[in-house]
């Protein structure tokens, strides 16, 4: 990791890196990738002690942490180079077993619950989790988060990606009482809070002052695909890989 | 069996640290109020809530924990089916799925309490072992061989109450993946799993009365199968009869009648399973498994034509 970078500089990074890899292979969930950067950085790089645990709830963003991870050695340029191929190791999604990797995800809504068994069984360690907030539309989130409030399982810290949207349509089309998600945290027994979550020191600042007298759940509001201009907000960059000419745009954008 | 594994839970437990129970809301009674007691922080009650049952224990399991996820055996296996797959099976945690009240035990409360595919289901998850105990013994066994030995997730199908042991002079031993001989005899081969092997017992006993000799098989373990043990029943028996309390989809016929094609069995296989069928009938289990074609008296006669 290059220390001496701060969060805008490393971010910049994080997504120049997942538009190479996007020259590679088509399926990317690039839009779902690019919202949660300063989140994950912030996770990362500020907020995470050493055995401290992290889940990718949202697997569909795996090559986001894959890119984190080789930023911390955690996995080789070879690996993350092999990405998708017949010589890797790393799949689209999050695979158990692999290096810096806590829990397979990649179908929503089983990333709490796995996390509740961690920290109540462990309570010297925090457990970060990052879900989606199209994965707030599973049932198990909120059985796990009725659970875990209930158990009083206080060192779990998870942000929701709040970009409004899903792999098909705007949350709020589907799901438009989704809002206010901070109350239904609150009333759920959590300690709740919002940010901009793009902005990396809101981010740290909101979860370093949480109260650990419950569990902490940060509603960090996102767009999809930012900063680049055709990609924010577009539903088609849940999935789609840019052509040649949009990944230069989109490089030449980040600066 | 209810009892024993409560009791088995807790003898181990006293030794074995690692061991924690997530029950959605099972009301523990007996020895397992006892775990409670002496163990409170092993003892985790998702309440109604069999998706978080499964999810943390394999939370629980990554922290090396040795974990028993326990509910009636539809709540524990189809409710939460893609968590025991993703979060278990794919990450092959150790983590013993256990589904009490199986098969038809709880036949007058209908098909939404009863579990007529749930081998089938079970078997066809890769890393998932599927063991069915016989009796309160096996199920002794199969507790101690998950919490010393087994790496990867189980799921123990288990009967409710009033299940004997069986113990003649040739009953073998249990043994993890070996078919286990309970009683020796010469004419028909009974191979059985679960409760319902007190059919067997009484169909075996029945038939000698008329000369007819039978030797029993405990099929305990349906995943991974004691294939090489069965290929000796096939060259040591003309005549095979299976009972199971499951349908005949992907359970103890299916895995016999393909291992017969397999290897060239020349004899007879007759199977008394459960029908592809929601009965939608509510008085006791004899009813139903009656209805199903599994009628003691029914069987009896057929086997005597043979």
């Amino acid at each position: 990791m290059k220390k001496n970078l701060n969060s805008l500089e490393r971010c910049k990074n994080y997504r120049k890196k997942i538009l190479h890899l996007s020259q590679k292979v088509s399926a990317l969930h690039i839009g779902g990738s690019f919202s949660s950067v300063e989140i994950i950085d912030a996770i990362f790089n500020n907020l995470k002690k050493k055995n401290d645990k992290f889940i990718l709830s949202k697997g569909h963003a795996g090559i986001l942490q894959y890119v984190v991870l080789n930023d911390h050695g955690l996995i080789s340029d070879k690996s993350l180079f092999n990405y998708c191929t017949k010589d890797g190791i790393l799949g689209v999604h999050p695979d158990y077993g692999n290096p810096g990797i806590e829990a397979s995800t990649g179908s929503l809504g089983h990333g709490l619950a796995i996390a509740a068994g961690l920290a109540y069984s462990d309570k010297k360690k925090d457990i970060y989790v990052l879900l989606s907030d199209g994965e707030l539309q599973e049932g198990s989130v909120w059985e796990a988060s009725l659970l875990i409030s209930s158990l009083k399982i206080n060192n779990i810290v998870i942000v929701i990606d709040n970009n409004g949207l899903q792999s098909s349509t705007w949350a709020k089309d589907t799901h438009p009482t989704l809002n206010p998600i901070q109350k239904k945290f609150s009333s759920f027994g959590w300690e709740s809070k919002t940010c901009n979550g793009h902005k990396s020191l809101e981010i740290i600042n909101k979860i370093k002052q949480r109260s650990k007298k419950k569990p902490f759940a940060l509603i960090a509001n996102t767009y999809k695909g930012y900063p680049i201009s055709f990609m924010k907000n577009h539903p088609i960059w849940h999935y789609r890989s840019p052509t040649k000419k949009e990944y230069l745009k989109a490089l030449k954008e980040l600066g | 069996m209810r009892n024993q594994f409560a009791k088995s839970i807790f003898e181990i437990s006293k030794k074995d640290k690692r061991v924690h129970v997530v029950v959605a809301d099972i009301s523990p009674a007996g020895k397992m109020k006892d775990f409670q007691k002496k163990f409170p922080k092993r003892f985790i009650n998702t309440g109604v809530a069999e998706q978080s049952m499964i999810g943390m224990a394999a939370g629980l399991a990554m922290n090396k924990k040795k974990v028993f996820a326990y509910t009636i055996s539809t709540f524990s296996l189809y409710r939460p089916f893609e968590m025991i797959r993703v979060d278990l099976c794919y990450q092959n945690l150790p983590v013993c799925v256990v589904g009490m009240g199986a098969g038809t035990i709880y036949a007058n409360l209908g098909a939404t309490h009863l579990t007529q595919e749930d081998i089938s289901v079970a078997r066809s998850i890769p890393n998932l072992n599927v063991v069915c105990p016989s009796d309160p013994y096996e199920l002794d066994q199969a507790v101690r061989y998950f919490c010393k030995s087994s790496k990867g997730p189980m799921y123990l199908r288990i009967g409710k109450t009033g299940e004997p042991n069986y113990n003649f002079r040739e009953t073998e031993l249990w043994k993890f993946g070996k078919l286990r001989k309970i009683k020796k005899g010469k004419d028909l081969c009974f191979l059985s799993f679960g409760p319902i092997m007190k059919m067997v017992l009484s169909i075996s006993r029945k038939l000698e009365a008329v000369n007819r000799s039978s030797e029993i098989y405990s099929c305990h373990t349906l995943k991974p199968f004691d294939n090489i043990r069965l290929k000796k029943i096939f060259n040591n028996f003309k005549n095979i009869v299976i009972l199971e309390d499951h349908s005949h989809i992907g359970g103890l016929s299916s895995i016999v009648k393909q291992l017969a094609y397999e290897n060239n069995y020349s004899g007879k296989i007759h199977s008394y399973s459960l029908k592809d069928e929601f009965l939608h009938s509510y008085s006791n289990q004899n009813d139903l498994l009656k209805k199903h074609g599994l009628d003691e008296i029914k069987i009896i006669n057929q086997l005597k034509k043979i």
